[in-house]
């Protein structure tokens, strides 16, 4: 009895796996978001460092005493306006039109960079009043959390300015569709992590 | 590994080579804008309860805005990140549900250990602080 006999009567089989090569890349949503768990997890990891170093203040300044809540506000507004105009960009880059959907980007990376800058800006004062991320261990988890949120925020900028230029110089591809998907749930996941920081390290901060 | 299936039943649905993640991937304008408004409230009261001390106990407070934070979480997943059981044929909903289970398993785990630890630890005044090399 040879193989082959038995192959011919699952001969069906085959046509799944000729079918699947049609759809080379559907499963890049799905990856990406695996992605975004794997760094949710990162996320997870720091907030908990800060759940544990958050008040070991070694004699050093505390959350009430450092946190400028209306610029937090701010900052949170920022990344909200953010988020909605990210969405903007996405409808119109369904309906095809290519230059609303750059504007859209235009606006969301201002948004995401006047969010940086004032991030920025905190940083720079809590160093220049000694309260650097060498101070205390709250202040060295502080830093480590907020920094590599606002180290993904930037990425998303370089990334969103980067697809500017592609969709500016191939137009709205199929391809630059896929990357645009993939940004803006990357910007959205970024938005969802800053809840997080709100609530767990400017608001609980101050209120302890 | 959905897309045989989904191969099957829409033949040539997207002839443009678009994946199949596409119908259930994307918002509408007025989901969008719903969002929106839900996450300016939900973010606008927590906000408002802290820089206000609206409640006495600081206790309250916190319960509120965390229970807030994970109201306002939940609608940035369904109106931004449009997370529902069936995109991906719900690959993402099962690796969002494994991941909370991770985080809620790292967060508890250590807040928890760390603060026995902390808890069965020699007391250290703030003057012995600031004598530590």
């Amino acid at each position: 009895m040879s193989p082959l006999d038995q192959v011919v009567p699952t001969g069906a089989v085959r046509f799944h796996v000729e079918e699947e090569h049609e759809h080379s890349g559907g499963s890049t949503m799905l990856g990406f978001w695996i992605y975004l768990m794997s760094d949710c997890l990162i996320f997870a990891v720091l907030f908990a460092c800060y759940g544990v170093l958050g008040r070991s203040y070694a004699a050093g300044p505390s959350g009430a005493d450092l946190f400028d809540l209306p610029l937090v506000a701010v900052n949170t507004s920022m990344l909200l306006l953010s988020s909605i105009t990210c969405g903007f960009a996405m409808l119109e880059m369904e309906r095809n039109r290519r230059g609303a959907t750059l504007a859209w980007l235009a606006v969301t990376a201002l948004f995401g960079a006047a969010f940086v800058g004032l991030e920025l800006y905190e940083f720079a004062h809590l160093i220049h009043e000694g309260a650097g991320p060498w101070r205390s261990a709250f202040l060295s988890s502080f830093f480590t959390l907020v920094g590599t949120h606002g180290l993904h925020v930037t990425v998303g900028i370089v990334w969103m300015v980067t697809m500017m230029v592609q969709v500016a110089q191939h137009g709205l591809i199929p391809d630059n569709k896929r990357r645009l998907m993939c940004l803006s749930l990357f910007w959205h996941f970024l938005d969802v992590i800053w809840i997080g920081v709100f609530t767990f390290v400017y608001l609980m901060g101050v209120l302890a | 590994m959905s897309a045989p299936s989904h191969t099957h039943a829409h033949p040539g649905a997207h002839p443009h080579g678009d994946h199949h993640g596409d119908a259930s991937g994307h918002g509408t304008l007025k989901g969008y804008l719903t969002g929106f408004v839900l996450a300016v409230i939900l973010t606008a009261i927590p906000f408002w309860l802290v820089m206000g001390d609206i409640f006495a106990d600081s206790q309250t407070t916190a319960l509120a805005i965390m229970a807030l934070a994970v109201v306002q979480i939940v609608v940035h997943m369904v109106y931004f990140l449009h997370m529902n059981t069936k995109s991906e044929g719900g690959w993402t909903m099962l690796a969002l549900i494994f991941t909370v289970v991770l985080v809620v398993i790292t967060l508890s785990g250590s807040l928890w250990v760390m603060y026995h630890l902390n808890h069965n630890m020699m007391p250290v005044s703030a003057h012995d602080m600031r004598e530590m090399p």
